[in-house]
């Protein structure tokens, strides 16, 4: 698992932090037990995504964990790219455990890139879950057959990518691809990783990116005929914080290992620095559940427990596989530690980024 | 792909896995949720599937399929009930049957057209289930063939349809689909998030508005108000004149058109991308181009009627087709459906199709079974429901106003979205007032979003193929198909534009002075003008280059009609006024008088949020503006209240909170 051991100093200060800024803040003993009771599970998208099918996995799930087993209720709130759902979670004072809110990268992108819509601070939410997701490039076969382990033979090519925005989880791979000296030409404005597919499988495009699980049931058919080929994926983060291989694709190379081949491609320094902070921020921790700020003790030590017993559920794995592939899910000092990397960047690497999205697409956020 | 040995057992399979009386109990429950919700206007499938998603997780696959099929596949079935009776669409798929429909149930005639539209919805169900059995293996390279330029290409052609809708002046119709696409462009552009009329201080209007609000606005606030204003029942004869049979035999008569349309339903419905919001329109279109007798369309021709319901069915089992294959959602019920399909464990995709044939052929079979029940109940149903047309419209117009103000605040929930309502109804009301094609409006709006981005993705793409080659440019433009859909174009527009005068919304014209059309047209053109100026000044190319041609075209257009205007006299067409005779002229009650009505529901909700507001606001209504008794309308509005929170309860929604939910903490529904 994810971030168990080595990182525990850390997060243990940070624990210990957050704990005791909760019991100063909190206004009163809540009771710990939800009989009776209606969570509502917020999340700032609509029905239609892969947020609504994650808080969906979850809620019946945490009904049955958590004490008293309340309804839980999953409730959209969308809006602006999900910086409307999550300045009203700001606003919100429940204390008793009867809100939560789930965030995904869409949400922390904005954050990270002091988006002027944003009026929320994720440091004054109590995160109790995180889960991760990976993802996985791939080339048509003729330029996949160019490809030998590094991108240097692939300088020349030009390439076309659909891709929903540069401020969307898409900023990921298109740092990527920049780093490796590719020149790639974004399709802005699909509304689904799967348009990007299809654009890839008609031949408008001839570069492409999809999630673990759309890539095990939309593009390993396309492998096996021959009409793919996967390059690298994201990687994970191992327990040192380390980018290791994707234990879903062992045989795939990793975007760090590909850069390190790669000549002009580093993994150190600003860049490295940048699309690390993005890519914990939008694939290793994507998405997390939150408390308010106002959740006292009781309440948050309750949710650690529930959220513990999810995983340990003997047909976790099984139940999870489908509809979250197997990822880490963080909980505890691990949920912590995942939520501060997620909600991290250095000055330098978001003006980079900043730079970077002006010069090249002309896109700005203010 | 060997279809006879093995997709015929695997249907004959999946047939005995449905045909269970679990399955058949929740596909039986899913018809029944399907059908009250998509009665109600302005709630469709979105809602309906988000009200069982949180029951998926864990289901048998069967069940929960069963489920969920039913509930899609009735809902462009039991939508019609508030098209035709109330001419509100009742969700996007059904917003040309209003045009027909809805004179139909003013004549006297909404059961005939209610058992019309169910019949076609059914055969248009039925022949999509059929097509999705067979060509859910040979589809693939179908759908591979449409790409960007031919998705670019069918939306002209769905915008194309607007030659035949634009009335009597066809500048008018111009103008009014300029305006529509000038009303989609609205907030940050999507390629670049470059902001078009709006700004962060509205977030409101950055997010651009929405097609659920725009459509009410468009249809249903115009129609409540006038008729709200004859205090009168909808049917003008106050009968019901002749009843389903008739539509049955209608159907009859127009089998081949039922069938066309159908077709026509199921290959836009698989062309993954373009959504159901156009299907009905080109159905409509192409009804009225290839019938030969065509004055009667506009004012309650069956056809009209039976062409769009015939393809919108059609459409969800066509729609089904890219959403199994390549799990890529055509819509927005589409992709709740996809997500409720992982809560169940499946991830559809080419490898679901292989290994769970026979599960994903019970889609199938429930697809067509949910036709069948849902059909026959609402054929069943019709001449009951039927009935509302001859009540008093004065005691229906609250709960409508309630109706289309609850589902407007499911759009954004946000107080905004009662304002854009109010803001797009006064426009809608005008538009009607002054005779600008409101269809023509609401097809430049749905359009918008596509034609800019598939025309910026296309040019780009283009673009980046000739720097290749020519040849390999010209090779991705110029396509089989992009060359027969832009031949059916040019013969759309050409014969829309003989035929449009035949199309009208409103029978009789009157014309009064010069001055209020004049108005109107002037501050359409202001409007236009700031666009124009607004999206000169993007920076982004890619943003600004769609916003900035259709607004200089729209400004011609507006140019050129005040330029006509100044010269025609005031008894021409250009200047007609609804408001100068007929029965808006001589209705009892005022335009601006009634639409105060409405306006001081708005206030109120900002005041006191919607439940207390519509408490106040149904109470007073009954009593001063339909002079009942307190008495009565203490229970009209009990009775109206207690739905909605009902309603709400059960779909797990809010309500628009107010200036008092600021400071206080109100128990649910009041919070």
């Amino acid at each position: 698992m994810f971030n168990h051991t080595t990182k525990r100093r850390t997060a243990l200060g940070l624990a210990a932090v957050s704990t005791l800024a909760l019991t100063v803040g909190a206004p009163q003993m809540a009771q710990a037990d939800l009989s009776g009771a209606v969570v509502d599970f917020v999340i700032p998208f609509s029905e239609s995504g892969g947020s609504a099918a994650w808080a969906n996995f979850f809620a019946p799930l945490m009904s049955e964990a958590l004490e008293g087993n309340p309804t839980v209720v999953v409730r959209y709130r969308p809006g602006a790219g999900s910086t409307a759902g999550a300045n009203w979670f700001q606003e919100q004072t429940t204390d008793d455990g009867t809100l939560v809110f789930g965030t995904s990268g869409s949400t922390q992108f904005p954050y990270l890139l002091r988006d002027p819509r944003v009026r929320y601070e994720y440091r004054d939410w109590t995160p109790v879950l995180a889960s991760g997701t990976g993802g996985v490039v791939y080339l048509p076969p003729d330029l996949g057959a160019r490809f030998d382990g590094d991108m240097d033979d692939l300088q020349g090519e030009f390439f076309l990518f659909g891709s929903q925005g540069a401020t969307t989880l898409d900023l990921v791979p298109l740092l990527a691809f920049r780093m490796l000296g590719l020149q790639v030409e974004p399709v802005f404005g699909i509304e689904g990783r799967g348009d990007g597919r299809l654009m890839f499988e008609r031949g408008e495009a001839n570069i492409d990116y999809q999630t673990s699980s759309a890539y095990i049931s939309n593009v390993v058919p396309l492998v096996e005929q021959n009409l793919a080929v996967p390059i690298m994926t994201w990687g994970i983060l191992d327990d040192a914080g380390n980018i290791v291989r994707d234990p879903t694709f062992p045989e795939i190379p990793t975007f760090a290992e590909i850069c390190e081949a790669t000549a002009g491609c580093e993994t150190e320094g600003v860049a490295w620095d940048a699309w690390r902070a993005f890519f914990v921020s939008g694939f290793a921790a994507q998405k997390l559940v939150y408390l308010p700020g106002t959740a006292s003790p009781e309440t948050v030590a309750m949710y650690e427990e529930a959220m513990a017993e999810i995983l340990a559920r003997p047909d976790f794995v099984e139940l999870s596989e489908s509809e979250l592939g197997v990822y880490p899910q963080m909980i505890g000092p691990a949920a912590l530690v995942a939520h501060e990397a997620a909600i991290t960047v250095s000055d330098e690497a978001r003006q980079y980024v900043l730079d970077w999205l002006r010069d090249a697409y002309g896109v700005t956020l203010e | 792909m060997d279809i006879l040995t093995i997709a015929l057992p695997a249907l004959g399979e999946a047939l005995t896995l449905v045909f269970q009386p679990t399955q058949l109990m929740f596909l039986m429950a899913g018809v029944l949720l399907g059908l009250s919700i998509g009665v109600l206007p302005g709630l469709g499938g979105i809602a309906g599937l988000s009200l069982v998603l949180p029951f998926m997780f864990g289901m048998d696959p069967v069940s929960g399929l069963a489920l969920m099929v039913g509930l899609i596949a009735v809902i462009p079935t039991s939508d019609t009930f508030s098209s035709v009776l109330l001419g509100i669409p009742g969700s996007s798929a059904s917003q040309a049957t209003v045009l027909d429909g809805f004179p139909l149930a003013r004549k006297g005639e909404a059961g005939r057209a209610l058992s019309a539209a169910f019949i076609s919805s059914l055969y248009g169900g039925l022949l999509g289930a059929i097509v999705l059995t067979c060509v859910i293996f040979v589809a693939r390279p179908l759908i591979l063939a449409f790409g960007l330029p031919e998705m670019m290409m069918i939306t002209v052609l769905g915008m194309s349809m607007v030659a035949i809708l634009a009335g009597r002046v066809p500048m008018k119709g111009v103008i009014a689909c300029g305006v529509g696409l000038l009303a989609g462009t609205i907030g940050s552009a999507p390629a670049g998030g470059s902001l078009r009329m709006s700004t962060y201080d509205i977030p409101y209007l950055v997010e651009g508005l929405q097609l659920v609000i725009v459509g009410l606005g468009i249809y249903a606030i115009p129609e409540v108000i006038s008729l709200l204003r004859q205090d009168s029942s909808i049917s003008s004869s106050g009968g019901l004149g002749r009843g389903w049979t008739e539509g049955l035999r209608d159907w009859w008569r127009n089998k081949w058109l039922s069938t066309k349309c159908a077709a026509i339903g199921v290959i836009v419905g698989i062309i993954p991308g373009l959504g159901g919001s156009v299907v009905d329109w080109i159905a409509y279109g192409y009804a009225v181009q290839s019938s030969k007798d065509r004055d009667k369309f506009g004012q309650g021709d069956i056809r009209g009627v039976i062409a769009p319901e015939s393809s919108n069915n059609a459409k969800e089992g066509g729609g089904l087709v890219p959403t199994l294959i390549f799990g890529i959602p055509g819509s927005g019920s589409m992709a709740v459906f996809l997500g409720g399909l992982a809560l169940l464990g499946m991830s559809p995709g080419p490898a679901m199709i292989r290994q769970d044939l026979d599960i994903t052929y019970t889609i199938v079979w429930s697809l067509a079974l949910a036709n069948v029940i849902g059909a026959g109940l609402c054929v069943l149903l019709s001449g009951q429901i039927a009935k509302l047309t001859t009540i008093r419209f004065t005691l229906m117009a609250p709960f409508l106003f309630m109706m289309i103000a609850f589902a407007a605040f499911q759009s954004r929930q946000s107080l905004g979205d009662l304002v854009a309502l109010v803001g797009i109804g006064v426009i809608g009301i005008l538009l009607r007032r002054f005779d600008f094609s409101r269809p023509a409006f609401l097809i430049g709006f749905v359009l918008s979003a596509q034609a800019e981005q598939f025309t910026n993705m296309a040019t780009q793409i283009a673009s980046a193929r000739f720097r290749n080659s020519f040849q390999t440019g010209i090779e991705y433009i110029v396509t089989p198909i992009t060359v027969i859909i832009l031949i059916l174009t040019v013969l759309s527009i050409i014969i829309g534009i003989r035929q449009s005068k035949n199309i009208r919304e409103n029978i009789d014209t009157y014309t009064g002075g010069k001055r209020a059309p004049f108005v109107f047209l002037l501050a359409i053109t202001a409007y236009v003008a700031i666009s124009v100026v607004d999206a000169s000044s993007i920076t982004r190319f890619g943003d600004k280059v769609f916003p900035l041609t259709v607004g200089i075209v729209t400004l011609l257009a507006c140019l050129a009609m005040l330029a006509k205007m100044m010269r025609r006299p005031e008894t021409d067409d250009l200047f007609i006024d609804l408001e100068a005779g007929g029965t808006d002229g001589a209705a009892p009650h005022g335009l601006w008088w009634t639409l105060s009505w409405f306006l001081g529901l708005l206030v109120l909700t900002g005041l006191f949020g919607l439940v207390i507001a519509l408490s106040l606001f149904m109470l007073g209504f009954f009593r001063v503006r339909a002079g009942v008794s307190w008495m009565a309308s203490a229970i009209y509005a009990a009775s109206g209240v207690g739905f909605i929170v009902f309603l709400a309860w059960v779909l797990g929604r809010e309500f628009p909170p107010g200036l008092l939910q600021e400071v206080t903490n109100l128990p649910w529904p009041f919070r």
